[in-house]
């Protein structure tokens, strides 16, 4: 099951630029929940800091108070148990370019020490089926390597991996930018089955994607959460100017 | 060709090419070729003038018997090979797991001063003539064990191999895409785990081209073991006794005034090339399956 996140007085930085302003947010268990806004706006550093990736980045930090669930995300855990709860989905398909589809799906738990051979076929199969790609690859699963898959596939796969480690929330930086609308509209069907069992944040450059997946949207704008609220009210009646701006397509 | 220039679009396509720009299509092609001419004839050339002059000696008995005493004939430089073979062991023993650390230092953790000293240490160190290597590994290994020995060639070899190790491993490393390391950390995966297991696993073949480098290198190195391994008559596997070695029978050979010994450093030189060539090939095709049977 999902668990829902509770975002306060989040700040982060690179070096010494600010990239994000006091963010207040409340994410739904269960729902999937969009982040919107033109490009570097902090849309990507803002979900990079719910799973602590952002802090990867040479000279990078954040500041403020994140909680999954009961997990207080900034304090008294590792920022490895944080990513092993939180999956996470790229822009650019990333599959291990040395692993097998196969051991794709199986590497967070392989290189997190769990080699049970019988449950990880169980798990391997679980996961190709929940991002429906088992059937595209089952029977060559273990001979052919992951980059040798299309774009789309790649990105399934990818997703299949993420939900491998049983996270319980599931964060997507733009996982359809690269993909063709066929493979688009499979991810966005794919989203819509996940949310059942995960909590789903995504970031998207697509407005109509936001509205067609996410209950709730968050639009940001030079680092700051302009408004957030249902994903019907953002896109038909927002309060803020500027979100009426940005979505009328008269910036950004 | 003005009535090329005039040319309309329309006949853009069908218009036949000048003979400018054939000429200069030709020449451009006739510089590649003949660059790669350059490159190949000499590596042609040394390898047929070392069969020319080295196949006629090479025989059972060279391949399997020690020197003989000055002024007999027959004898071989068997205990040269396995000197080598000894030598070059200990020196990848040694000098792989270093370079490959440092280059993973760098490559991972090394942006800051520290990892700039060290880069500029291994680049100064790459240019050390190979003698004062020998000098070095003379003073740190032979004289506090008191004679010469295998180890000491080891430790020679090792160190002309870390440098080279070091900034190849580091350099692909760096090559391994920054999204690859982040879906690593985004399931959860420790940072050395991801760089042991997904960074490196990813960089291995540019890796072992460094390391083969490195290997072929100081594989044909003399200096560094004249006061090291210094060369022994007869057979040793013992790491802490003076020991034999390919380019240091081949150098004593060549310059005595013995025309037998002459035709078995031909031999010697060979069989070293023949070596180089060989290891190579088989760490490649070891690699190549390895990491097929690491995709599944």
């Amino acid at each position: 099951m999902g668990v829902g996140i509770q975002v306060d007085k989040l700040s982060a930085w690179f070096g010494k630029t600010q990239a994000l302003y006091d963010i207040n947010m409340t994410v739904q268990a269960n729902h999937a929940t969009a982040v919107i806004g033109p490009s570097g706006c902090g849309k990507s550093t803002f979900v990079r800091c719910l799973n602590r990736m952002h802090e990867t980045i040479p000279d990078a930090r954040a500041t403020g108070r994140v909680r999954i669930g009961e997990v207080d995300v900034y304090n008294g855990t590792s920022a490895t148990h944080i990513r092993r709860r939180i999956g996470m989905v790229f822009q650019k398909p990333n599959p291990f370019p040395t692993m097998s589809i196969y051991g794709n799906v199986a590497a967070g738990l392989k290189l997190n020490g769990f080699h049970d051979r019988k449950r990880l076929d169980e798990i391997v199969e679980r996961s190709l089926l929940a991002s429906a790609l088992w059937e595209e690859v089952k029977d060559v699963m273990h001979k052919k390597s992951g980059a040798s898959l299309s774009g789309g596939q790649q990105q399934r796969l990818c997703i299949a991996r993420a939900l491998a480690v049983q996270p319980e929330v599931l964060l997507m930086d733009e996982p359809c930018s690269a993909l063709d609308p066929i493979s688009t509209g499979k991810i966005e069907e794919l989203i819509f089955q996940l949310k059942e069992r995960f909590t789903i944040v995504i970031v998207t450059h697509n407005m109509q994607q936001a509205s067609r997946v996410a209950e709730f949207t968050g639009f940001f704008l030079l680092g700051k959460l302009i408004e957030f609220d249902k994903t019907e009210k953002i896109f038909t009646t927002p309060s803020d100017k500027r979100t009426e701006d940005y979505i009328t397509g008269r910036f950004g | 060709m003005p009535e090329a220039l005039a040319a309309t679009p329309a006949d853009f396509v069908t218009a036949p090419i000048s003979l400018r720009r054939r000429i200069t299509d030709y020449l451009a092609t006739g510089a590649a070729v003949s660059a790669v001419i350059m490159v190949l004839v000499p590596l042609a050339a040394v390898f047929g003038y070392l069969v020319y002059r080295g196949i006629g000696s090479i025989n059972w008995a060279f391949l399997t018997q020690t020197p003989k005493p000055v002024g007999e004939a027959g004898g071989g430089m068997a205990n040269a090979i396995a000197g080598s073979v000894l030598i070059l062991l200990i020196g990848s023993t040694v000098g792989v797991p270093a370079g490959i650390g440092a280059g993973i230092y760098l490559a991972e953790y090394g942006r800051n001063r520290f990892g700039d000293l060290i880069r500029f240490t291994a680049d100064v160190l790459n240019g050390v003539p190979s003698i004062i290597v020998g000098i070095v590994a003379y003073g740190l290994v032979v004289l506090v064990q008191k004679h010469f020995s295998a180890l000491a060639g080891g430790v020679a070899l090792a160190i002309m191999m870390i440098p080279t190790i070091t900034r190849t491993t580091e350099e692909m490393l760096l090559l391994v895409p920054t999204v690859t390391r982040e879906a690593a950390y985004g399931l959860g995966v420790s940072r050395w785990r991801t760089t042991l297991s997904i960074t490196l696993r990813t960089a291995t073949s540019g890796v072992i081209t460094g390391i083969m480098l490195a290997f072929a290198r100081v594989a044909g190195e003399t200096a560094p073991l004249l006061f090291t391994a210094f060369g022994n008559q007869f057979w040793n596997w013992r790491i802490n006794q003076p020991t034999a070695a390919l380019p240091l029978q081949i150098f004593t050979y060549a310059i005595s005034p013995f025309d037998e010994w002459h035709r078995q450093a031909w031999a010697g030189a060979l069989i070293l090339i023949v070596l180089i060539v060989i290891s190579i090939s088989a760490v490649r095709i070891a690699a190549s399956r390895g990491m097929l049977k690491g995709a599944n």
